[in-house]
């Protein structure tokens, strides 16, 4: 155990850092109002915060219930092993969306308002009652890794029956939330790039979110080699690399033919500071990482799939924020990012991070047989059962 | 009392002099500067463009893209024609801001607990039976106001009974599927920074195409999702026990509630 801590001091050191910068940012965003710590205006009313911090960070989430649905409703043994970082990542991801949501809404304290005061037509209710119903889905769904930790065999036995609800519940409300942030801006035909806009903004969304969910488990897998040492089979990292690309394959399908239908082609050849975000946008999200693993040559090198996946999830997130800022602002207004709003999404996403890290060193996460495991095997030691565990086993004998 | 009233606004009889902007900020308490943009505290502005002096507001929409968008419900659309806020509702996600076709709603960027800011078309004033401060304070009769109805009758006379001042169009008419600030003007819109590409179709029909869809499609991928699960989890049930209990078919059910046993899986 003391080995890993000396690897990372220089990241301990980051992390202490970027907490410090991204306090005091904090503070000032509260004390000082947004007017005066971000880039924000009249005219770019949505910035990083949106588009990075919301709008990416639930598409990367995703995995959580693109990969317990394979598992519980398809029965896809093979993806098992994953189903729990999946679903940490989604929980975390969801928590941090929903602190991200605090720093931008102009009145945070008012965050529940969406509950009691709804108004039918509006998108963003949808957004937010996602947000929180999946949330709860999310917390659920984690729990039984603290129950196994904790020895509640009961109590890991009634989450197991739940299991089944709780995954179709999650598939639910994921489909809606994911499609919905892309219906947010049904409502701009006139504002957002028509590289962007499309009546089918929601379809693009979801199966964009869906292609996803694998890039993210992919680069957990290697994030997670590098950090704890422990790494997903091969095959399964291979197997989720062939997925993530059938579904990119689906989406350049549906985009091209998107363009096409309506007439934006030629946007895409103007020498405009859209265009070329698109084609980075289009090649980081879709052409590298379907290339990288159709390539018999570059897929069986161990670190190839990683590429790919860390090329889909740096494209996932250009477009998003390509839709939310700079399809937009490029119209409308001038927009860069404060320190302020730079430094607070970079502390976000480092406590998802650590989160993530002691999630991983603490409880059942990784290697393990997931959710209706009824048997905790602690894969650091040497696959001897816990004593919690043990009596589970002898109590169900 | 349910006909909607509007603001005509003749765009060729405004002198510039700033009348309507003064009155709009000591009607509504707001700082008695000079803006010529739309601000948190300039509901209305006065830009030059050209030969010409252009008001900008909220054009209080018929079916309004803020009303729709607004997730607490803080918009609403008043049956008198005005389009107000209450800013105990609002939970400051801008959606507002970013929706409008107009880019109207302003915020108090600068504010620990900021507001969004718009032009209310002096609603207590309308609903009073009274006009809007903008309306009254006008000395050269640019904007006047009145039923929606008998507005649009006046700005098409005005355009009829002075052939060549005015181009043949009522701003407002129908754009965006009418709303209830209208303008002439006596040269083309777009020169004077008019967008004449927002199309005559309220843009809310767009989200609630994607909004009306979601019953259905909760009910029957929440019934198909349910239907998948138990076919293909059961039939690996089955499977399991056929194995275990060595027989090709179970003469009766047998009630089974670990479909995963240890060593089973691979």
């Amino acid at each position: 155990m003391t080995n890993w801590r000396e690897k990372i001091t220089f990241w301990r050191a980051a992390f202490v850092v970027i907490m410090i910068v991204g306090g005091i940012a904090t503070v000032r965003r509260f004390f000082l109002g947004l007017g005066e710590t971000t880039g924000l205006s009249d005219a770019v009313p949505w910035g990083m915060w949106i588009g990075f911090d919301v709008m990416s960070g639930v598409a990367l989430a995703a995995g959580g219930f693109t990969i317990s649905a394979l598992v519980y409703i398809f029965n896809l043994k093979q993806f098992k092993p994953i189903v729990r970082p999946a679903i940490l990542t989604a929980f975390l991801g969801y928590i941090l969306v929903a602190v991200g949501l605090l720093y931008d809404l102009g009145r945070p304290w008012f965050i529940w308002h969406p509950i009691f005061f709804r108004n039918p037509h509006s998108v963003m209710l949808e957004v937010a009652w996602c947000v929180m119903l999946y949330l709860s889905v999310l917390a659920f769904e984690f729990v039984p890794a603290f129950f196994e930790r904790l020895g509640w065999g009961k109590a890991v036995g009634i989450m197991k029956v739940v299991t089944p609800v709780l995954v179709i519940a999650g598939v639910l409300l994921s489909t809606l939330h994911q499609s919905s942030l892309g219906s947010l801006f049904l409502i701009v035909p006139n504002k957002l790039h028509p590289l962007w806009y499309s009546a089918r903004l929601p379809v693009l969304f979801f199966v964009s979110a869906f292609a996803i969910g694998f890039g993210m488990v992919i680069v957990e897998s290697y994030l997670s080699k590098r950090a704890f040492g422990k790494e997903l089979e091969r095959h399964i990292v291979t197997d989720l690399g062939r997925a993530m690309m059938v579904v990119l394959l689906f989406l350049a399908t549906l985009r091209l033919q998107d363009l096409i239908a309506r007439d934006a082609i030629p946007y895409m050849f103007q020498p405009t500071p859209e265009a070329g975000l698109f084609w980075l946008e289009i090649s980081l999200q879709i052409l590298i990482p379907v290339l990288l693993i159709a390539i018999p040559r570059i897929r069986k090198h161990p670190q190839g799939i990683y590429y790919a996946g860390l090329s889909a999830v740096l494209g996932l997130i250009l477009n998003r924020m390509n839709v939310a800022i700079t399809g937009m602002a490029g119209q409308l207004g001038d927009y860069f990012p404060s320190w302020e709003e730079l430094s607070v999404s970079v502390m976000l996403v480092s406590m998802g991070f650590a989160a993530f890290a002691w999630a991983v060193r603490s409880l059942p996460v990784f290697g393990h047989e997931p959710m209706p495991a009824v048997v905790y095997v602690n894969p650091l030691e040497t696959g001897k059962p816990k004593e919690p565990a043990a009596k589970l086993q002898a109590a169900r004998a | 009392m349910d006909r909607p009233r509007a603001i005509l606004v003749d765009i060729s009889r405004c002198v510039g002099c700033g009348a309507c902007s003064a009155a709009c900020k000591e009607a509504n308490g707001l700082p008695d500067t000079e803006e010529t943009q739309l601000s948190a505290t300039a509901w209305t502005a006065l830009a030059e463009k050209g030969d010409y002096y252009v008001r900008n507001l909220c054009r209080h929409c018929t079916d309004p893209t803020c009303v729709s968008v607004c997730p607490v419900g803080a918009f609403v659309k008043t049956a008198e024609g005005p389009v107000t806020y209450d800013g105990d509702k609002c939970i400051g996600c801008r959606y507002c801001m970013t929706a409008c076709p107009f880019q109207v709603p302003r915020y108090e960027w600068t504010s620990r607990a900021p507001l969004v800011r718009k032009c209310i078309m002096c609603h207590e004033r309308v609903k009073n039976g009274q006009m809007t401060a903008c309306a009254e304070a006008c000395p050269e009769g640019a904007t006047v106001f009145g039923y929606r109805d008998e507005m649009i009758a006046e700005a098409r006379r005005r355009i009829a009974e002075n052939p060549g001042q005015y181009v043949d169009h009522v701003y407002g008419e129908h754009e965006v599927g009418g709303t209830n600030v209208l303008f002439l003007s006596p040269v083309p819109f777009e020169e004077l920074g008019f967008r004449m590409d927002l199309g005559n179709d309220a843009l809310p029909e767009l989200t609630w195409e994607a909004l009306k869809k979601i019953p259905n499609l909760v009910t029957a991928s929440g019934v198909a999702l349910g239907g998948l699960w138990w076919l293909i989890n059961r039939r690996a049930t089955v499977d399991h026990l056929r194995h275990e209990s060595g027989e090709k078919h179970p003469a009766r059910p047998v009630r089974y509630t670990e479909p995963e046993k240890e060593g089973e899986s691979s």
